[in-house]
């Protein structure tokens, strides 16, 4: 099974989550900007993250085989403090980066007008630089969370097919299926969805559209939820290639259309970089 | 270094590399390729500011191969490093303001950015005097593999300090980074050096761990070279 985490945060996560993730098939994955569980208090901090986020984290996925993409944002649960708001004038030097694939995770936390303001804003970033967009949908007030993120993306002018709203269940998905926007499913070990739902859900809305992802992070979240979820795709009778799309193709095609991602395998020939020269040691190719 | 005009030999230095570059780049480069570069150069010329888009889409505009160039001493670089370096060399300014350029590229670049400013160090360093020592020291700091080897170039080699030259070296070793890769070694490796790699070398042993191959030509007599293909070990991660 070839895996395509659309969305998971491993600067939280161990080399044993990279080496379990690389032997479940796990090839490429995205980590999207967001909190860290403890908010931060000057836009230094975010700066800091933002270099791992296209500088650390990448190398260390490298290493294990993993191609390391972003996306980068200021995140609605931090876009209400006037501390961290200046971020947004750092981040079109960001968007440039090749390894980010989106803006993102954008959208409502308590759906205040800050956080109004900081969605549109960011969505204009998208047009500018020409990338999708990863809307974050609310743990609260979901389902008018969803309605007023997908008003919010119309009026922006930016077309919805470049765009998933994402972390959606039984309530919502049905909202941004006749929006023309992509669907993302954040499998989580007891919340948000699960791998069985989660097959209901592909059962009646098909594959078209559909991400999934273990959006695994700091919480109690398992990152092999995308693995679990193909496991419980062929159970429930799909096809080895509706499992291909949903895990593998589905993610390509959507961020894809940054036109920058970059899905060799770490350490081999092609790779820009014999430069990851530790794996080039480690193979003993060079001295 | 507050100079704010090149002199003649800087700007015969700058010219010379960039005619090497170029012709080294040529058979790596699409007509599109090519044509994105000499505009991004002409951008940067006329506003420096210009360098901080262009920068991050080199690798995507002009690829991310290995650059094949033996013999000229690009060991180990790819193309967009390459690419890089060229455009870096159409700044138009020196000395302090260069170095500040340089500075603002290194601390806003992904790792390819910081690796590309680090290459562009040598051919820059008549003009930047240790005005961009500050980020071969950070890039030291990291353990990232591709920005340690970038360090040591002959920049860094030329401008370090003896202390963090050697610790440097010794570093090369702790995270797998071919000492190959560290300019004028043969140069610089002092007495203080051979001890470190010797003492390094003990403490390996007396942990039952093999000592890398690069070590052994510290050690007098050679009793280092142990280490198997077929068993290597991982470099240390913490250093």
């Amino acid at each position: 099974m070839r895996i395509f985490d659309p969305h998971i945060h491993m600067s939280s996560r161990t080399t044993d989550d990279y080496e379990r993730m690389h032997a479940a098939g796990v090839r490429a994955l995205v980590e999207p900007a967001f909190w860290l569980g403890q908010p931060r208090t000057s836009v230094g901090s975010f700066v800091d993250y933002f270099d791992g986020l296209v500088g650390w984290e990448p190398f260390r996925a490298a290493q294990f085989g993993i191609r390391h993409h972003c996306t980068m944002a200021l995140n609605p649960k931090e876009a209400g403090d006037p501390r961290c708001r200046p971020v947004l004038e750092l981040l079109p030097r960001y968007l440039e980066k090749d390894g980010v694939v989106a803006v993102g995770e954008v959208g409502y936390d308590s759906m205040t007008p800050e956080e109004d303001e900081v969605f549109a804003h960011q969505l204009a970033l998208a047009v500018d630089h020409d990338l999708p967009v990863l809307v974050h949908t609310p743990h609260r007030d979901k389902a008018a969370g969803t309605r007023r993120s997908l008003d919010v993306v119309r009026e922006s002018g930016i077309a919805p097919e470049r765009v998933v709203i994402d972390h959606l269940n039984e309530v919502t998905v049905g909202l941004v299926a006749d929006s023309g926007c992509w669907m993302g499913f954040s499998i989580y070990p007891d919340t948000k969805m699960d791998e069985d739902r989660m097959v209901a859900i592909l059962r009646e809305h098909g594959t078209e559209r559909m991400l999934v992802n273990s959006a695994a992070d700091w919480g109690r979240s398992d990152p092999l939820k995308t693995r679990r979820t193909g496991e419980a795709m062929l159970a429930g009778g799909f096809t080895d290639a509706d499992v291909d799309q949903v895990l593998w193709h589905n993610p390509v095609a959507f961020y894809g259309q940054s036109g920058r991602l970059v899905l060799d395998v770490p350490g081999e020939p092609t790779d820009s970089g014999a430069l990851f020269a530790g794996n080039s040691v480690l193979r003993g190719g060079r001295a | 270094m507050t100079h704010d005009e090149m002199t003649h030999d800087q700007t015969v230095a700058r010219d010379g590399a960039r005619e090497a570059l170029l012709s080294a780049l040529e058979p790596h480069l699409s007509p599109g390729a090519a044509g994105w570069l000499s505009e991004a150069r002409e951008r940067i010329a006329a506003a420096p500011e210009a360098a901080a888009t262009a920068l991050p889409a080199v690798g995507r505009r002009c690829g991310r191969g290995p650059l094949r160039a033996e013999g000229t001493g690009w060991d180990g670089w790819s193309v967009d490093d390459a690419a890089r370096v060229v455009l870096l060399l159409e700044l138009p300014c020196t000395g302090d303001a260069l170095a500040a350029r340089l500075t603002d590229l290194y601390r806003y670049g992904d790792a390819a950015e910081r690796r590309g400013v680090l290459r562009a160090l040598a051919v820059l360093d008549a003009e930047l005097g240790d005005g961009a020592l500050p980020l071969v020291h950070d890039a030291l700091r990291t353990n990232d593999t591709r920005l340690v080897a970038a360090a040591l170039g002959p920049y860094g080699g030329a401008r370090l300090a003896d202390h963090a030259w050697r610790q440097a070296v010794l570093k090369c070793v702790f995270v797998g980074v071919p000492l190959a890769v560290v300019d004028g070694l043969a140069r610089r490796a002092d007495a203080e050096l051979a001890r470190m790699m010797a003492d390094y070398a003990r403490e390996r042993t007396a942990a039952g761990r093999d000592v890398p191959p690069d070590v052994a030509g510290f050690l007098d007599p050679p009793t280092a070279g142990t280490r198997s293909p077929e068993s290597p070990e991982s470099p240390d991660q913490k250093v």
